[in-house]
């Protein structure tokens, strides 16, 4: 292929525009579409930070700050970017099915791009920043921490994850994706059959973003072993950081696993490496086994801090002492281990010998006995208590009947004679969309809606929120329940048409589910910005407005920026409760501390630009730009090590003074019982219930 | 404190040229043309387990003196390491028997 020593191979004849003008079809319209959107909504975001002036708060508040709360905050609202286009995408692929009896209105390539694109946002960009934000955001409140461990690491993770998060919109404008499915198996994404720039998007994309998933995963891991308040023992910290504990140790190991598959394919296709080709010695049975090895436990990376989510709303609105904590723990670091023992039943059919699959096939079904556990240990704790049926626990009963049935589900593929059957359908499609979505999207849906106070300083719109929670409950059924019966009726996935009429009907449902997840979507943005809108009469700035059990709670919302006017002595689980209950919360500290912070730094910021380029320039073959981009990473580094002046110092009497006032609000202010929770007295002082 | 800088950096340099030398030992058996292919594959790997143990050493500081919790996380990743390294023989040996 001709490159040019300035372009690479880059050239005017790579976006969707032009061949939308030579061709103007359906299909390069919805391309074409999809492209001008990426450009269209960067410019509408420019447009707005500009006529409000918020280029300067942006960069000093968010952008180069290192406060744990931000980072957190951030990392949720790039998910929740890229989750509008892999929704989008998702019913693009539905309204297609419904016409692709024997043909359809999109090409088969364009129908490949979507749904690897859509399968490598929903997993990499949407559900693993969503819980490292959740992780980021609630674990140093939790644990009585003034910040993660690594403050500026904690940057460069987000740096680098909006960085491959980046590539992949990119990748909408100039070029195409790859079509090998979000998991690119080789040899058919490799040099021989993939030349294009496609597969190096996601190689890039991935490589860049996954290490910083493996940094973020050892800051939470460091945070939650050395920076704990007194008195915080393992067995005192909230279930939360439990799951996020397992969850950042399993980050740590898994996702090199994904670094070393996507290195070793780049190796292929840039170095002509042969570790996966067809020829020479290559084993592209390898890459399925090193991809899942990351692969399976990435599903319990982003479910156990859901299960986490669930844990705190369970038995905070119930307004009980969560049933089971213990064996709720025993549970998380099971599921933490054996989920690494797992990961060939997502090849059962590759070749192996029978006793391959048994042992793996028993792994997988034994793994389903701790979630049984914590599902059983939830419903214990509503059971009998005083459930109040606000959104979180309407997440979570919707999770209670629809993750049982994906869970159901999955220990039926366990078995690998029942796989040889049904892989590689739609069954299958039906048990991941089941299990991902009622256990990650509406875990984390359940944690927004329950530290969004905290967070920010007021409530969600309880009403719109209800609606979109029963949105997303029957969108998702409508849309993913039929496919079991597809799978069954025999329909293979990522087929872009089919020529059995039977299908039709059941795409016909599956796609106005898809609707309803759209409109479940929309009216989830909705309630940000009614709720924002109306935040004067939702406003809970004391910090409690769910008569919460642990520390974050006995805060202000939004926190200061040290988190904690004075460290707490944790003497028990649920302190926060306990001292309600004795009657002592909201109490001045004897002595007040200096507190040191984090300075705000560009670090993050650079290094992910800098490695936004870099992958680009790789991608496209333009080598100096590549060498450029690696060389201001490097830069950056050496340069931040020769700052030395990293931390601010907040003096103990302006800490002292924030809190005399803080709780001087408090004692003016008059606590509401549970029957207000949701009114506008619910300024965020809990009248307590009498904990059980 | 000056001294302890200075060990500091030796410790370091120590641990760095180490693994650099334990590296190049490793490309060295497969380059050369005197050893034999099953020799090679066994210096490959014991200058692997060398190199951990080196970096673990030099560059992590774990000694005799270290706490409990560094211990669990050692054996931890031991564990871990031996999944993922003894399923992958189990599983791609497997296949190779039933390829033929």
């Amino acid at each position: 292929m001709r490159t040019d020593p300035i372009f690479g191979r880059l050239d005017w004849s790579v976006t969707p525009f032009d061949d939308f003008a030579a061709d103007p079809s359906l299909n390069e319209f919805v391309a074409t579409a999809a492209a001008a959107m990426v450009p269209l909504g960067a410019l509408a975001v420019i447009a707005f930070l500009t006529w409000k002036r918020l280029w300067g708060p942006l960069w000093r508040d968010w952008l180069t700050s290192a406060d744990h709360k931000k980072i957190g905050i951030m990392y949720i609202v790039l998910a929740g970017v890229m989750l509008l286009r892999g929704v989008a995408e998702g019913a693009v692929m539905r309204t297609h099915q419904v016409t692709a009896l024997d043909g359809g209105m999109l090409s088969a390539e364009h129908f490949a791009q979507l749904f690897s694109t859509h399968g490598t946002i929903m997993i990499f960009f949407v559900a693993t920043p969503l819980v490292t934000g959740l992780m980021n955001f609630a674990v140093p409140l939790q644990i009585g921490a003034r910040d993660v461990a690594f403050p500026v690491l904690n940057q460069v993770s987000l740096g680098l994850t909006a960085a491959g998060a980046g590539l992949v919109m990119v990748s909408l404008v100039i070029g195409k994706f790859g079509t090998g499915g979000w998991t690119m198996y080789p040899p058919y994404t490799g040099k021989a059959f993939s030349p294009g720039p496609g597969v190096d998007y996601w190689v890039w994309a991935i490589f860049i973003s996954g290490i910083g998933s493996t940094l973020a995963g050892l800051n939470i891991a460091v945070t939650i072993y050395k920076n704990r308040a007194p008195g915080m023992r393992f067995l005192r910290m909230p279930m939360f950081t439990w799951t996020a504990l397992c969850t950042s140790i399993m980050m740590v190991y898994a996702f090199p696993a994904l670094t070393v598959a996507s290195a070793m394919l780049m190796l292929d296709r840039y170095l002509d490496f042969r570790f996966f080709t067809n020829d020479l010695g290559g084993n592209m049975m390898q890459y399925a086994n090193i991809f899942w090895m990351f692969g399976h436990p990435e599903v319990y990376i982003v479910v156990l801090p859901a299960y986490g989510v669930f844990s705190e709303v369970s038995a905070t609105f119930s307004a009980k002492r969560l049933y089971g904590y213990n064996s709720l723990v025993i549970a998380t670091m099971a599921i933490a281990v054996i989920s690494f023992t797992v990961w060939l039943h997502h090849f059962f059919t590759m070749g192996q010998g029978a006793n391959v699959n048994a042992a793996f096939g028993i792994a997988t079904m034994i793994i389903a006995v701790p979630t049984g556990v914590k599902v059983y240990d939830w419903m214990a704790t509503m059971f009998r208590g005083r459930v109040r049926l606000s959104v979180p626990i309407i997440y979570l009963v919707g999770f209670f009947f629809l993750f049982v049935f994906g869970g159901l589900t999955g220990v039926i593929l366990a078995n690998p004679t029942i796989d040889y059957q049904v892989h590689n359908s739609q069954f299958l499609v039906a048990h991941f969309h089941n299990v991902l979505i009622p256990g990650v999207l509406f875990g984390v849906l359940a944690g927004i809606h329950y530290w969004f106070p905290k967070a920010f300083g007021f409530r969600l719109h309880e009403r719109h929120a209800r609606w979109a929670a029963y949105l997303w409950f029957a969108g998702f059924s409508l849309a993913f329940l039929p496919l079991y019966w597809l799978g069954l009726m025999g329909m293979p996935r990522r087929a872009a048409s089919y020529d059995n009429p039977a299908f039709e009907p059941v795409m016909w449902v599956a796609a106005g589910g898809a609707m309803l997840v759209v409109a479940a979507l929309l009216l989830t943005l909705w309630t940000f910005y009614s709720s924002a809108r109306d935040r004067a009469e939702l406003a809970c700035p004391l910090g409690d407005p769910w008569d919460g059990r642990s520390l974050e709670w006995a805060m202000p919302a939004p926190p200061p920026p040290y988190n904690f006017h004075a460290l707490p002595y944790v003497k028990a689980l649920d302190p926060f409760t306990i001292e309600k209950a004795e009657g002592t919360p909201y109490c001045a500290a004897e002595r007040y501390e200096d507190v040191e912070l984090p300075r705000n730094s560009a670090l993050g910021l650079w290094i992910g630009a800098a490695s936004g380029i870099m992958g680009f320039a790789m991608v496209w073959w333009i080598w100096w730009l590549a060498a450029l981009g690696a060389l201001a990473i490097i830069g950056g580094l050496i340069a931040r090590a020769f700052v030395t002046d990293t931390t601010r110092t907040i003096p103990a009497a302006q800490v002292k003074r924030d809190h005399m006032a803080f709780l001087s609000r408090v004692r003016r202010a008059r606590p509401v019982d549970r029957d207000k929770e949701t009114a506008p007295a619910n300024m965020g002082l809990a009248d307590p219930e009498v904990p059980a | 404190m000056k001294t302890d800088a200075r060990s500091e950096l030796r410790r370091y340099i120590t641990g760095a040229a180490l693994s650099a030398l334990l590296t190049a030992a490793a490309f060295w058996a497969v380059v050369s043309d005197g050893v034999t292919r099953g020799t090679a594959l066994w210096i490959v790997g014991l200058c692997a387990l060398a190199q951990i143990a080196a970096q673990l050493r030099f560059f992590l500081h774990i000694g005799a003196h270290t706490k409990r919790e560094d211990l669990y996380l050692i054996l931890f990743s031991v564990l871990l390491a031996g999944l993922m390294i003894g399923g992958t023989i189990w599983i791609m040996a497997s296949l190779q028997t039933r390829m033929h």
